[in-house]
Formats: C-alpha cells, sequence, structure tokens
C-alpha cells in the first residue's frame, strides 16, 4: 500500500516525494525490542543478600547511619536524613548513657537520692510521646516514630554536657565550677533546641511553630536542669 | 442454599450462637444439628473438611477477643453442619464481623483525632488567653463565653511541674518512697483533673451550665497565676512577698474563675457552694505549693521536733527548763540562718 502511494505521488510531484518509497517499512520485518524500563533492578538482589551477608557488614552499616544522624545533629543543616530514614538505635544509646551518668545514690541516703535510672528514662521517653503527640494533634505532618527519633538525638548536646559537667565535678564543686557548669549546660540546652527545633518546625503549619517549640523548650530544659544539679555522692 | 440465603441476609446476631460455640470449641452447647441449614448438595472432601478445620481454628484465635460482645443466641450449627461452600461462606462472614469489630474499637479508642478540635489554637489566642485569666469580668448576669481549649492548660500544668521540680531541687527536698518527678507530676495533673472532676460535679448538682472540657480549661488558665507566682517565690525566700503574691495574683485568677462560674450559676445558695469550694480549692493549693516544697519547712520541722529525745525512762530527769529554751532559740536561728 505505501509504495502504490509511492509511485503514484512520485508521479505527481517528483522531487518531493522521490525517495519516499525507501522508507516504508514493510511488513515481514518484526519489530522487536525491549520495553521494560530498568528500575534499579539491583534491590531484590540486595534483599536476598543482606540475609548472607556476614554479621559485620549489618552492624557496621546500621552503626555508620548512627554516626552520620549525630553529625547532622551536631550541625544542624536542613537535611532530611534524620527524618527520612528514622531509628531509634542512637535515642536508646544516648538515653540509656545520659541516665546511667545521672544516676544518683541509694534513696536511703541522707542527702536527696538525685534520680534513679528509671525516672530518667522514663522521662525522656514520656516526654517525647507528649511532644509528638502535641505536634500531631496541633496539624503536624510529621511521623510518630520520625519525631521520636529527632527528639531523641537531639538529646545529644545534653550528654555531651553530663559528660564535661562530671569531668568539671571532678575538679571540685565550688562556685567556679557551678559557673563553668551553668555555661556549658546553657549552651547545650540551647543547642538541643535549635537543632530539634530546626527538624521538626518545618512539618507544622507556619503560624503554629511556637505552640510546637514550648514544650520541646520545656523539655530539654527539664533535662538541663537535672544535669546542672547533678552532684556527685 | 435457602439456609445459606437467610443467613447472608440476616444480621450477625444468628450466627451469634455459632460464633459463642466455636469460641468453647464446641465442647460446650447440645449436639443438635441443624438439618435446615445443612449444604446437602455439595460434596465432602477430606481436603476441604481439613482446610475448613485449620481455617476455623485460626478464625477462632481471633474472634475471642474481637467478639466479646455478641448476643448469645440459643441457635446452634454442629461442628458437622459446616460442609464445602456452606462452611466457607460462614467463616467469611464471621471474618468480616470481626474485623469490623475490632476496627471499630480501635478507631474509636486509639483514634487520637478526638482530642484534634481542642488543639485547634494559635500563638495568638492562648497569649490573650492567658492575660484574660488574670482579669475578672465584671458582666455576671450574663453566661460568660469560656473557650474549650486543652492546649494551654496542659501547657501550663507541665509547666508547673518543672516550676515544682525546681523548688523541690533547690529546698532539697526528700522524697523517701517515691521520686521528684513523679510526686511533682502526680500534684498537679492529680489537682487538675481531680478538682476539675469536683466542680464539675458540684456543678452538675447546682445546675450551672458548664461543659467538662470548659472546666478543665478554665481551671487550667487559673494556674497561670500559681505559675507565676511559684516562678517568683521560689527564687526569692520572702515570707511577706509570698503571701502579697498570694493575695494578689491567686486572688485575681480565683476571682476571675468565680466571675465565670457565677455568670453561669442560677440562684444564691448554688452560686455560694459553687465558688466557696474552687475559691477554696484553689487558694489552698497554692499555700501547699509554696510551703510543702520550701526550705524553711525543714528548719521548723527540726526545732518543733527538737532534739533527740531519749524514750521515757521511770527515772525522773532534772531538764531546768531556762536551758531547754535557750537550746530551742539557738536551733532555730542557726536553721534559718543556714
Amino acid at each position: 500500500m505505501a509504495a502504490a502511494e509511492g509511485s503514484g505521488a512520485g508521479g505527481a510531484a517528483k522531487p518531493l516525494f522521490a525517495g519516499l518509497s525507501d522508507v516504508s517499512i514493510s511488513e515481514d520485518i518484526p519489530v522487536e525490542g525491549e520495553i521494560t524500563v530498568p528500575v534499579g533492578s539491583r534491590s531484590p538482589d540486595e534483599d536476598y543478600s543482606t540475609l548472607d551477608e556476614p554479621v559485620r557488614d549489618t552492624i557496621m552499616r546500621d552503626l555508620k547511619a548512627v554516626g552520620k544522624k549525630f553529625v547532622h545533629v551536631m550541625y544542624p543543616k536542613k537535611s532530611s536524613a534524620l527524618l527520612r530514614d528514622w531509628d531509634l538505635w542512637g535515642p536508646l544509646v544516648l538515653c540509656v548513657s545520659l541516665a546511667l551518668m545521672l544516676q544518683g545514690g541509694s534513696a536511703d541516703s541522707k542527702e536527696d537520692g538525685g534520680p534513679q535510672f528509671a525516672e530518667v528514662f522514663v522521662i525522656i521517653w514520656f516526654g517525647a510521646v507528649v511532644i509528638t503527640l502535641n505536634s500531631k494533634l496541633l496539624g503536624g505532618t510529621i511521623s510518630f516514630f520520625q519525631s521520636l527519633c529527632v527528639l531523641g538525638y537531639c538529646v545529644l548536646p545534653l550528654t555531651v554536657a553530663m559528660l564535661v559537667c562530671r569531668l568539671v565535678l571532678l575538679a571540685g564543686s565550688g562556685t567556679v565550677s557551678f559557673i563553668v557548669r551553668l555555661i556549658v549546660v546553657m549552651a547545650m540546652f540551647a543547642w538541643s533546641t535549635l537543632a530539634s527545633t530546626a527538624f521538626l518546625a518545618d512539618s507544622q503549619p507556619p503560624n503554629r511553630k511556637a505552640l510546637v517549640i514550648y514544650p520541646i523548650f520545656l523539655f530539654y530544659f527539664v533535662i538541663s536542669w537535672m544535669i546542672l544539679t547533678f552532684t556527685a555522692q | 442454599m435457602s439456609g445459606a440465603v437467610a443467613a447472608r441476609g440476616g444480621a450477625a446476631a444468628d450466627w451469634g450462637g455459632f460464633e459463642d460455640t466455636m469460641q468453647a470449641g464446641g465442647s460446650s452447647g447440645s449436639a443438635v444439628i441443624d438439618m435446615e441449614n445443612m449444604d446437602d448438595t455439595s460434596g465432602s472432601s477430606f481436603e476441604d473438611m481439613g482446610e475448613m478445620h485449620q481455617r476455623m481454628k485460626e478464625e477462632e484465635e481471633e474472634e475471642a477477643e474481637a467478639a466479646g460482645g455478641e448476643e448469645e443466641d440459643g441457635e446452634f450449627l454442629g461442628m458437622k453442619g459446616f460442609r464445602g461452600q456452606l462452611g466457607r461462606q460462614v467463616a467469611d462472614q464471621m471474618w468480616q464481623a470481626g474485623k469490623r469489630q475490632a476496627s471499630k474499637a480501635f478507631s474509636l479508642y486509639a483514634n487520637i483525632d478526638i482530642l484534634r478540635p481542642y488543639f485547634d489554637v494559635e500563638p495568638i489566642q492562648v497569649r490573650n488567653r492567658l492575660l484574660e485569666s488574670m482579669i475578672p469580668v465584671k458582666m455576671i448576669n450574663f453566661p460568660q463565653k469560656i473557650a474549650g481549649e486543652l492546649y494551654g492548660p496542659l501547657m501550663l500544668v507541665f509547666t508547673l511541674v518543672a516550676i515544682l521540680l525546681h523548688g523541690m531541687k533547690t529546698s532539697d527536698t526528700i522524697i523517701r518512697e517515691g521520686t521528684l518527678m513523679g510526686t511533682a507530676i502526680g500534684t498537679c495533673f492529680g489537682y487538675w483533673l481531680g478538682v476539675s472532676s469536683f466542680i464539675y460535679f458540684l456543678a452538675y448538682l447546682c445546675n450551672a451550665q458548664i461543659t467538662m472540657v470548659q472546666m478543665l480549661s478554665l481551671l487550667g488558665y487559673g494556674l497561670f497565676g500559681h505559675c507565676v507566682t511559684l516562678f517568683i517565690t521560689y527564687n526569692i525566700h520572702f515570707h511577706s512577698l509570698f503571701y502579697v503574691f498570694w493575695l494578689g495574683i491567686g486572688g485575681l485568677s480565683t476571682l476571675r474563675m468565680v466571675a465565670v462560674l457565677v455568670s453561669r450559676t442560677v440562684g444564691h445558695t448554688q452560686r455560694l457552694i459553687l465558688c466557696g469550694t474552687l475559691s477554696a480549692l484553689h487558694m489552698l493549693f497554692l499555700l501547699y505549693l509554696h510551703f510543702a516544697y520550701h526550705k524553711v519547712v525543714e528548719g521548723i520541722l527540726d526545732t518543733l521536733e527538737g532534739p533527740n529525745v531519749p524514750p521515757f525512762q521511770r527515772v525522773a530527769r532534772d531538764i531546768p527548763v531556762v536551758s531547754s529554751a535557750v537550746l530551742n532559740t539557738t536551733v532555730k536561728v542557726m536553721a534559718l540562718t543556714s
């Protein structure tokens, strides 16, 4: 059919349609090729291979992810790595280490026993849950565990402050040490609050940011207060 | 198949009896087989029966918690009634009913969206309400509007917890059986929820027009005065300053709550009961918070108990009155200056 057209048109206007008959596709040649779009088809292979890889690789991968998030907290930029791949290992490690360092003496001692391990643990997790629920009720778009992850990771500066306080207390417990501890704790508290705000405030409607920031401020204030009033037994 | 059709058209109550017996594992209940509902047309192969039995067992475990509120009809379909298609339909229906019940229960109780309307505030509204909570209204003949909002009160209760913690730490309060944090949270939340419920109950008795959420909101915002007072007086330890704040700031916030309640209550006796109770509880709470966690209390307690008195002995001891008075005064002075 195309060849007939070509010869007919060729008779009418020869220079224009001269090579038209050469262009026609004969029906003898089947059209073939691959229509599928390669979509990173390595992922099924990866899933199978993570079961077979040595345990060290799995642990190192998780540790690297946790370490990367720590770096994100210490230098809070507007990256979404903390939110995208949330995990609760970092918060658990930080919470346990902070609770261990904050642990006071036994409750029978004459002075104030200081917060016990369970108390600190419960305060951190219960406080984080309350803040998350509050931000969700205020219309936030962040998920429950993402928020827990961010709040837990932002306890890192306060854990560093606790370490510094313990070292300073080893040196002495006078007024100078109190002033040093006060400055360190206040700086770390501001850092924690700013870091968590940088991650969480974007998920809120813009005119309600203050309503979400206040409970975070209160939460880190209570933790900072526990750190500042810690006295070694 | 008429039995199956009737079953499909009927409510879940028709199968209620069956589920009940299925949960019991078929051991209880009568052995009467309802011949009308048996499906005679389908063949019963052993594979069918086995598969049916397996699915039944799985659904049993799932239905055991979901079908708690099912009606208990007397209808019973014996185990032998489940052959082939009828059994499958029944099992399917059971599964659907159970799933529906479970998801209904879950969406009813675990849904935080119930609370969403109470958190719908703007920061400027919260600030205005905080300031208004200290200003008593003048117009008590017209029911005053109370915003049913829970964000402000919740944040105020948490702030009060933080301030209380600070006060307990600086006064070196020793809590023997319990924790500092637990006591602070328990006190504040207990006051907010408990007194709100109690005043709501009294309001119900006195025919006042107020809902529970409004009462929670009103009392929560009334804690703003408490927060301010305690924040200042935990850091500046002057007794006279505390009393001035107690009367001034505590009084203002109490007056506001009282005025709002009076505007919503009819009758002199009722107004008196409601507002008297609320003002007494509110003012006494501030007094309690100040004195329970204050440094000076420790000193006073020590002097009241006196030095360690040995147990009563038969031999009369000759302790001159003057020296014990001097001892008491010295200890008191030392406690106040330490």
